[in-house]
């Protein structure tokens, strides 16, 4: 037990912390606050205080709990909404009313709730470290495996199926002379990554039925990917739609720093929205973790790593897990303010000088697993981290720490966004890595050509920009008829590809065939379109052909049905008839 | 209740801030009265505090504070505010104290001004439409009740005049309910502080209004306190006296001046441009204060006002505060000088929880629609109005001649507005309909086909 000496905004000081360790978590003051201890000194510690400071008194008592900041890992993390050192707002909701308190202890996990277990392992086995001994249904959609924590290993002394709450022993396991008592629920330290058999590249794509990422510049199960931008330019919009629809089992969202609005807004519609694989609502595979900028900010700092933490114990159960991180600049300038405190020497912009090893740290906790267990079960993580450079400029050091280690880069685009151009991803600055370790997957699932006709299409986009200064200069009308052709076909690319509506039903989620179907079609009518203006047809002419490029703009609205592929079929057809006709009257 | 202690023990005084030495144990946050050598009284509060030494901030000036006769008396508790409903039609100082020679406030209830943070869980998702009579906003940047849209203005626009009619002309179309309005001026000129409480007067609005005045020669660091009393003010009529509340923040500049002057005093690492590097914390402890709770009847809105630097739309102010609030409408000087009232730069301006607050049953259901394809068109319009400065406009197509007549048209017929101009939402949908009928139909691909069938004008306006 120590005592505070000084106060100094969300960081305190205390004397007398002999025998304290790094990370400890302790309850600072009569209030009892939550903290961490961040530097050691002799016998005093420097604490950062995950709530409010304020009245509390040098000389008031530190109490060491002597564990680090640990998370409860079990069944019932699913469907709920927490603050960032993990306790539900439910639950702080009813201890202390619509205003977060102070000093309130919530446990993670509802210790009334009895789960369905059923043991799947037997008396006698010998299990090691993730081991299934069993599963719990969490929700309609999610089997929960309880697994062997991770340096746990022995003989099943005792296992038992039946009803049991979280703290609640379910089998005991034997290794000589110990006896480990094995519940439903494990606690793990944030801090530090959870132990798997091996790592392994990404080569599945991670579908998230939004046509310029899965089509362009694609996120890969078990990747990482950014996503830079100025403020208005959706970020979160976008944040918000991979978290919707990508085909991850489950999807954890931390908002980190961001507006309690939109984290309400997530609550709201997350429950209503239908995951278009499984037909049930979202929310049955969500875990959201809030910690608005209002809240403290010690707190913002732990919520990436009880975020990630989280992540990785489903991902160690097998599946594959795609985590939202709203916003890492956040989180960077929880670090900076809590460094400004500590008066630690800052490196550029006054954040820490360890600043790129933990955004390095945090990233590099994604990717494709074979877990621990017998059975060599696979699962991943895949982050997604948005990034808000102060006034848009990526050359400021989260962004660029960042680049570093993320292998996909979706660059929000203001001048995009502010003519509604959504997702406003700019497709001259994006770029993934993963194009090439997904070829065989795209050849697979969708079809050969898909990432010939991409590049195809880059192609156009990249050349229209060039064209572009052209046409700054002289005007559309100087350019020869082939190159109108071009900018018309990137103007497609761009209205009816690449835009996406977040908000309109039959738009907000495109599989991946007809994301392939639609590239295609729209190829397919530049190249009819060039050789058409070969064969003597002015492009003027062809322009005035209304109904064929209206076809084009309404493909978006095509059912996704087994008739779909007819009503592409139909759309190439109608493309051939009105050339033929072009080229009947020249 | 604590004791209160009083020490003549100050060590040193520099800018607005004393460190008083000898203190064993002061409160962070705790309130301070300290009493000049003449017997003034000015208040404070701790900012760091440690075993033997308190650094307390001063709210007021500090001329006259000397070092061996100043006396310093620690009030025992954190700031806090008496508040009541007899606070309505009354005027404060920055620190809540009446400025208007009136009686003090017999307070219902004392309220910690730092407030603490709203769960995100009890919080109501905000979806009333507010029609603000005026045609940019509720067509293009719908506000919705408990939101905080702030207007970034530049020095010389009119901001004051805008706001001033948000404030008389919204309401919440078919609901007719308690409203307040919690005005804090921050560092403004008497002048315009005069010319909100006329304007407050003149719509009959001032019996419903609480205004906390911290003026351009009034105390600075004052202005640190001044936002936190009108917010406080605010939860309270809204939450405890079920009002909905509209809080006009002014001028949000000179708030981050002072929290900067103060980061210098402490000999802080300064972030971007000297502003100190927790500044997007602090000001997302004013921001985010308002909102919507499950099962309260009143909310907060909030209506900060700004004036960027230089009209640098990527200063720290601006910037940082757009990163909080649900968007931002920016006000564009080359359409002022045009003679366009209020001169939105519209592309720039946005509501992000519009789509909250629009369509079928709240506004229209092409709202949506109609909204995006103002936005494509006009965004169209200005980019050939560029273009045809280089190549001429003769050299430009027809389709590209329509777009640049789009662009003119609808400056002047859409976001230009009368001052007193109350429009309601049906009329800013017709005026956009008018005017998208002068781009090509086969162009309009963010509206429903149905939509275009039921609200497109049959002909092209005569007007047009």
């Amino acid at each position: 037990m120590g005592t505070i000496h000084r106060i100094s905004g969300p960081v305190v000081t205390a004397v007398g912390m002999s025998g304290a360790k790094m990370y400890d978590v302790v309850k600072v003051g009569d209030a009892g606050l939550i903290g961490e201890i961040i530097r050691l000194n002799g016998d005093s510690a420097f604490i950062q205080v995950y709530e409010d400071t304020s009245g509390i008194r040098p000389g008031e008592p530190v109490e060491n709990t002597g564990r680090a900041l640990s998370v409860e890992l079990g069944p019932g993390l699913l469907k709920s909404i927490m603050d960032g050192i993990a306790r539900p707002l439910e639950k702080l909701e009813e201890k202390s009313g619509s205003f977060i308190g102070r000093g309130v202890t919530v446990n993670t996990l509802e210790r009334k709730t009895k789960w369905d277990f059923e043991a799947t392992a037997k008396k006698g086995e010998s299990v090691k470290g993730g081991d299934v001994l069993g599963t719990v249904q969490e929700t309609d959609t999610i089997v929960h495996r309880i697994m062997v924590p991770p340096k746990v290993s022995g003989k099943i002394d005792s296992i038992k199926s039946g009803k049991f709450a979280v703290d609640e022993v379910v089998a005991i396991i034997k290794d000589g002379g110990n006896e480990h008592e094995v519940m439903l629920m494990q606690k793990w330290e944030v801090k530090r990554r959870r132990p798997f058999a091996e790592k392994m590249p990404p080569t599945v794509l991670l579908m998230t039925g939004q046509r310029v990422v899965d089509t362009f510049f694609p996120i890969a199960k078990g990747g990482t990917a950014c996503i830079p931008g100025p403020f208005g330019s959706g970020k979160t919009v976008t944040q918000q739609a991979l978290a919707k629809w990508s085909d991850a089992q489950i999807v954890v969202y931390i908002g980190c720093g961001e507006r309690g609005n939109e984290m309400t807004e997530v609550l709201t519609e997350f429950p209503h929205l239908e995951d278009p694989r499984t037909k049930k609502p979202l929310m049955e595979r969500t875990v959201l973790i809030a910690n608005t900028s209002n809240m403290p900010v010690a707190a913002r700092e732990a919520s990436i790593y009880t975020g990630v933490t989280i992540a990785e114990y489903y991902r160690d159960m097998g599946y594959d897990v795609a985590l939202m991180a709203d916003s890492t600049s956040r989180w960077a300038e929880a670090m900076r303010e809590i460094g400004g405190r500590l008066e630690e020497m800052p490196g550029e912009e006054g954040y820490p000088a360890y600043l790129g090893r933990r955004l390095a740290e945090f990233y590099e906790r994604a990717g494709r697993v074979v877990c621990l267990g017998a059975d060599k079960r696979q699962g991943s993580i895949t982050i997604i981290g948005a990034v808000s450079p102060p006034g848009g400029d990526i050359s400021e050091p989260v962004s660029q720490n960042t680049l570093r280690v993320t292998k996909a880069f979706l660059a929000l685009d203001a001048p995009l966004a502010y003519r509604r151009h959504f997702p406003a991803i700019h497709w001259l600055r994006s770029y993934s890595l993963y194009l090439e370790s997904l070829k065989e997957w795209y050849g697979k699932e969708a079809a050969q050509d898909f990432v010939s006709n991409r590049n195809d299409a880059m192609k156009l986009l990249q050349n229209e920009a060039e064209l572009q200064e052209v046409v700054q200069l002289v005007g559309a009308d100087a350019l020869p008829d082939t190159e109108q052709a071009v900018l018309g076909t990137a103007r497609m690319l761009r209205e009816d590809f690449l835009q996406q509506s977040a908000y309109v039903d039959y738009d907000m989620y495109t599989p991946i065939l007809k994301q392939y179907f639609m590239l295609k079609t729209i190829l397919y009518l530049h190249n009819k379109v060039t050789d058409t203006i070969k064969a003597g047809v002015p492009y003027k002419e062809i322009i005035k052909r209304q109904k064929m490029f209206e076809k084009i703009a309404r493909m978006k609205e095509i059912a996704i049905n087994e008739k779909m592929e007819g009503a592409f079929t139909q759309v190439h057809k109608d493309i051939d008839d009105e050339m033929a006709e072009l080229r009947r009257g020249a | 209740m604590r004791m209160i202690k009083e020490y003549q023990t100050v060590d040193q005084v520099s800018g607005p801030l004393l460190f008083v030495k000898d203190v064993p144990n002061s409160a962070f946050n705790e309130l301070v009265e300290i009493i000049l050598p003449n017997g003034e009284r000015v208040k404070g509060q701790v900012l760091d505090t440690s075993k033997g030494l308190a650094v307390v901030q001063i709210f007021g000036q500090t001329t006259g504070i000397d070092v061996p006769t100043t006396r310093v008396r620690f009030l025992g508790e954190t700031m806090r505010l008496g508040v009541s409903e007899d606070m309505l039609g009354r005027v404060f100082n920055g620190l809540g104290e009446p400025r208007d020679n009136g009686p003090a406030v017999v307070a219902e209830d004392k309220i910690d001004i730092i407030g603490q943070a709203i769960n995100p869980y009890s919080r109501a998702l905000p979806s009333d439409f507010i029609q603000t009579g005026v045609s940019v906003i509720d067509g293009m940047n719908t506000l919705v009740r408990g939101q905080k849209l702030p207007i970034f203005s530049g020095a010389g626009l009119p901001h004051n005049e805008l706001a001033v009619q948000i404030a008389r002309q919204a309401t919440v179309p078919g609901q007719e309910s308690a409203f307040a309005v919690v005005f804090a001026a921050m560092g403004i000129t008497f002048e315009e502080a005069h010319f909100f409480m006329k304007s407050f007067e003149k719509s009959g609005a001032l019996d419903r209004t609480v205004l906390f005045l911290n003026l351009a020669d009034d105390p600075s660091v004052e202005r640190i306190i001044t936002p936190r009393m009108a917010l406080t003010t605010a939860e309270y009529l809204a939450f405890e006296k079920d009002m909905h509340v509209l809080v006009i923040l002014t001028d949000m500049t000179n708030y981050a001046e002072a929290l900067r002057e103060i980061a210098s005093a402490r000999n802080e690492v300064p972030g971007r441009r000297g502003y100190p590097g927790y500044m997007y914390t602090d000001l997302s402890t004013i921001y985010e204060r308002a909102g919507m709770i499950k099962g309260r009847k009143g909310s907060v809105t909030q209506f900060p006002i700004l004036t960027m630097p230089g009209d640098d739309k990527t200063h720290p102010i601006p910037d940082l505060t757009g990163y909080i609030t649900e968007g931002q409408l920016i006000l564009d000087r080359g359409l002022h000088r045009k003679g366009i009232y209020p001169p939105f730069d519209v592309l720039q301006s946005l509501s992000r929880l519009m789509n909250l607050g629009i369509g079928k049953g709240k506004t229209r259901e092409d709202h949506r629609g109609v909204a995006d394809q103002l936005y494509a068109a006009y965004a169209e319009g200005k980019d050939l109005r560029a273009l045809s400065a280089v190549v001429g406009e003769e050299a430009l197509s027809e389709r590209d001649k329509k777009y640049l007549k789009f662009a003119d048209e609808y400056e002047k017929k859409f976001i230009q507005q009368g001052l007193d101009q109350n429009r309601p939402i049906e009329e800013t949908l017709s005026i956009a309909w008018d005017l998208l009928s002068g781009v090509p139909e086969i162009e309009l691909k963010r509206v429903k086909k149905e939509f275009i069938e039921k609200y497109k004008p049959a002909k092209v306006d005569a007007r047009a």
